[in-house]
């Protein structure tokens, strides 16, 4: 079968691709658009190391079809940084140390965005449960939990 | 900077070891929290992967894995597959030379390539569910995934065994038939599957347990588990038509990929360049291959570059998890709470072919106790598992677990409180350890003080909730390592490392040469170099990689300093008592300071093409002197009588870093080893069914802990100075997962009156033994 001719938005941009109808949001993501920061740890929705909103929804890129993303709009980590700064997140995870390998942190960072959007001032409960979907092997979750807290109070501030 | 200097919370201990060189002891950057190198590159998704490497022309590789956990391999026919449009290459057995038996020390593990050409690729037979046989390389994943349907696999399947004590009995299904165990006298006549028996002997246990006034025995189970790091396995390989190879893999030790890929494919190793991706975790699981010679070979049939990366069900059925353990152990004591003997037999799985980690095992056992009589016995088990593979202190969680089990349920029933019966038996400086050495100075009464003094301890609990504590120990490796430091022609220095850095190690490393050198830590920029880039390192393992790297860092910088010291000479025409490296420049002495002004490293480096040239330092050790480090873990829990299911409350971390060189990494150390061992205390366990097939090769069956799973991990960082390195450092990655198994079993006992002697304490197991006692009524 001929592949789908797919027009969407990435990151603000205007994007168009070919994609297979099995081939996912996330393989169109890495493989056709060149777009790494998405991982695939387990391709089945259990991990979150390829969170990305989809039309302002946090979802598992895993988990969506690249034909379903035809005139919706993808943001990822790699639209996350504006210009030459970084987000309040990016900046509070260097400085607290809040990853250590790194392959979980662009699904951490898109996912607790998404939480400060919805919540600007969340309980350290409220982001526990948020981030039950975005596994991370190293850190235990402490400076993540912590750094998303720190973050959300330096945002609140403005 | 400012920002970045946040001091440590909590640190206890003894003086750090003076650091005699003029440079450190104004250390500006180590002991701070400085913001990582590879930080930005990693918070905005452009640190690139194993997976995320490219090449031009490349084909993808699939592999054909057998989906019988024991046959013998009567045919490959893979010319159906090769016939196939879009199919470049094809590799199996036939592909791989034999490789004689021969043991090789492959870091805290023993290594046989014998074995390791048969685990990348069957050979006579498929020894697990998983075990590759094939390998294709396509111009699309659908036509890899058809071709892989086109290779024709002839089995004689074969009767299996998976449990660890039904694969020694003598009638049990034979992995190998050249098996013959290994320790015992005589020799037996007949292969089983028991590789090796081994023993620790100190004294004389029988003696030991007449003088005791308690004896506790008891056996314990543990289940195996994966090391479950996020990121896949994953290889990019490029043969060229002259044999040269480079390859970019996810590995914790490329120079070590590169001599396993060079030996399997009869390469010389100057031909084959390994480039170390960005590691999206570890944990002791990357120290293997598995993928890397199956992408060479199919390159170089193919001659273009092939990418492989397994899928999350491959790497649970394919790649290497810990094993999984049967552990009796025997402790006495007297009245009054000292030990008097200690006696264990350990049982371990070492899936298919020989080299669990049970030697560590072993060895750990009674590490952290100082007893006079001492026994262990441990065997090395082969069953139709995957091969196991180092998991953060391999061996040692399984076999104190058992200790530290026995240790609390004596403190019990002596009616000690259970930090007062551990301090009572705590090895300390001078203490022989029942595996060999003696310690110098160690940290472990250290831990167990300021656990004991922590609000936590004192904290009262309600029903159903129950506190527990465990010690832990780990020996931590030394080790070949290479370090370049090269001031550049602008005054800035590049650092270039060989050990995969995998939880900010450049950043750690970063600081101490910004000290050494006495140069801004931002202008020092270090990268982990390929294997064609810089000297041999041994991999990242043995939490060695931060304390060996800052010795070859010290060493390099050393060369520095001399040179920019005889440039000086050279240039004032001066005698080196008239000069001295300090605080990042050379400064003349006496009367010559009246003549001349102190010269930067900075400004050295500027001049350096008018004052003789490149300027540089290279540090090549076998660093020696790693200190162990000695933990305990504080850990209060709630069961849910109605579920089974078990909460974390809270968790204290107290070890002995020797010296944090960043406290931030350190304590993430310590809090993610904790969490892992939380999930192996609670809940990860492979699961077989009678078929010999895995049942949960994914992250929703295989419960990994979650955030909303665990508390926050308050840490302590204990710094009892190693006396053998420049800065005190002790390795700090693989204790943390030592005492959690044991610590949050005696919490169940103090919350439920129950003693689980089986991991994990899954809810339907918690439940069961609840509904047994009647307690789930109460």
């Amino acid at each position: 079968m001929a592949k789908h001719h797919i027009e969407a938005k990435v990151n603000g941009d205007p994007v168009e691709f070919l994609c297979e109808t099995e081939e996912t949001l996330l393989d169109v993501l890495r493989d056709t658009l060149n777009l790494t920061g998405s991982k695939e740890g387990c391709a089945s929705g259990d991990c979150g190391a390829c969170s990305v909103m989809l039309d302002g929804r946090l979802v598992c890129s895993c988990l969506v079809l690249g034909c379903e993303v035809a005139g919706h709009s993808v943001e990822t980590i790699e639209g996350m940084a504006k210009g030459e700064s970084l987000h309040p997140l990016q900046q509070q995870f260097l400085k607290s140390a809040a990853l250590q390998c790194g392959i979980c942190t662009p699904g951490v960072l898109v996912a607790s965005k998404a939480l400060l959007e919805r919540s600007p001032d969340p309980t350290e409960t409220e982001v526990r449960y948020w981030l039950a979907g975005n596994l991370c092997r190293c850190t235990g979750y402490d400076k993540i939990v912590s750094a998303v807290m720190d973050a959300a109070a330096t945002m609140r501030k403005g | 900077m400012a920002d970045n200097k946040i001091g440590a919370d909590h640190k206890i201990g003894a003086e750090t070891n003076g650091h005699t060189d003029g440079q450190s002891n104004g250390a500006h950057y180590v002991g701070t929290r400085t913001i990582r190198p590879d930080g930005v590159d990693k918070v905005t998704g452009r640190a690139r992967f194993g997976a995320d490497y490219n090449l031009p022309g490349q084909l993808v590789g699939r592999v054909l894995r057998s989906p019988h956990p024991h046959a013998r391999i009567v045919s490959i026919d893979t010319s159906r597959a090769e016939a196939l449009p879009g199919v470049k290459a094809v590799v199996t057995r036939a592909d791989f030379g034999d490789q004689p038996s021969e043991f090789i020390p492959a870091g805290e593990m023993m290594m046989n390539y014998k074995d390791v050409v048969r685990n990348v690729m069957a050979r006579e037979k498929a020894l697990y569910e998983g075990h590759a046989v094939a390998a294709v390389a396509a111009t699309s994943v659908a036509i890899a995934r058809k071709a892989l349907k086109l290779i024709d696999v002839k089995y004689e399947v074969l009767p299996h065994v998976i449990d660890v004590v039904e694969a020694m009995r003598p009638d049990a299904p034979l992995l190998h038939d050249d098996l013959f165990t290994v320790g015992v006298e005589p020799r037996p006549d007949k292969p089983s599957n028991i590789a090796k028996r081994l023993e620790i002997k100190v004294g004389d246990v029988e003696a030991g347990f007449k003088k005791a006034d308690l004896i506790v025995e008891r056996e314990f189970k543990t289940a195996p588990v994966h090391q479950g790091y996020i990121e896949p396995h994953a290889a990019l390989a490029t043969v060229s038509e002259d044999g040269s190879v480079e390859l970019w893999t996810t590995t914790q030790g490329h120079f070590i990929v590169r001599a396993h890929c060079a030996r399997l494919l009869g390469l010389d190793i100057s031909k084959v360049r390994v480039t170390a991706t960005e590691i999206g975790g570890g944990f002791g699981g990357k120290t293997v291959v598995y993928l890397e010679p199956l992408a060479i070979a199919l390159s170089k049939k193919a001659k273009r570059p092939v990418k492989m990366v397994m899928s999350r069900e491959e790497v649970f059925k394919a790649s290497g998890p810990t094993s999984g353990a049967t552990v009796r152990v025997k402790l006495g004591a007297t009245r009054d709470g000292k030990f008097t003997a200690g006696f264990a037999e350990l049982k371990y799985q070492a899936g298919a072919f020989q080299g669990s980690p049970v030697q560590p095992g072993t060895m750990c056992a009674y590490a952290p106790y100082d007893i006079e009589h001492v026994h262990v016995i441990g065997y090395d088990v082969v069953s139709n598992r995957p091969k196991v593979a180092a998991y953060r202190a391999p061996g040692a969680p399984i076999s104190e677990y058992a200790v530290e089990s026995v240790v609390d349920e004596i403190a019990k029933k002596l009616g000690l409180d259970p930090i007062q019966l551990r301090m009572m038996n705590a090895a300390r400086e001078g203490t022989k350890a029942a595996y060999g050495p003696k310690f110098g100075p160690i940290g472990l009464e250290e831990t167990l003080n300021s656990i004991k003094k922590t609000e936590h301890w004192n904290t009262p609990l309600r029903k159903w909730q129950g506190r527990g504590v465990a010690s832990g120990f780990w020996f931590n490796i030394g080790g070949e390592t290479t370090v370049s430091l090269t001031l550049n022609e602008d005054g800035t220095v590049s650092l270039m490392a060989g050990t995969p850095d995998i939880g900010g190690l450049r950043a750690a490393l970063a600081s101490v040469a910004a000290d050494e050198l006495g140069v801004p830590v931002e202008k020092v920029r270090p990268i982990i170099g390929d294997t064609g880039s810089v000297g041999f390192n041994f991999l990242t393992g043995g939490s060695r990689s931060a304390f060996s790297g800052s010795m070859a860092i010290v060493e390099a910088a050393k060369q520095i300093k001399s040179e920019l010291v005889a440039r000086a000479c050279k240039l004032w025409e001066a005698k080196p008592d008239q000069v001295e490296f300090k605080d990042g420049a050379v400064r003349p002495l006496g009367a010559l300071a009246e003549k001349v002004k102190p010269m930067t490293v900075a400004e050295f480096g500027k001049l350096s093409g008018k004052l003789g040239g490149p300027i540089g330092g290279v540090g090549r050790i076998n660093a020696q002197g790693a200190g162990p480090s000695f933990g305990t873990h504080l850990v209060d829990l709630e069961v849910d009588p109605e579920t089974g299911r078990t909460t974390i409350l809270r968790y204290t971390v107290a070890q002995d870093a020797g010296r944090a060189l960043h406290p931030a990494y350190v304590e993430g150390q310590y809090q993610g080893g904790a969490v892992q061992g939380i999930g192996w205390a609670l809940n990860e366990e492979y699961i077989y069914g009678d078929d010999g097939k895995l049942q949960n090769a994914g992250f929703l069956d295989y419960r990994m802990p979650v955030a909303s799973d665990v508390p926050m991990i308050d840490t302590i960082l204990v710094e009892v100075g190693n006396p053998k390195h420049p800065y005190g450092v002790r390795g700090v990655g693989e204790t943390p997962i030592v005492p959690p198994l044991g610590a949050i079993a005696n919490a169940m006992e103090a919350a439920t009156g129950i003693r689980f002697t089986e991991l994990p304490m899954s809810p339907p197991k918690v439940l069961k033994a609840l509904r047994d006692k009647g307690l789930d009524k109460a």
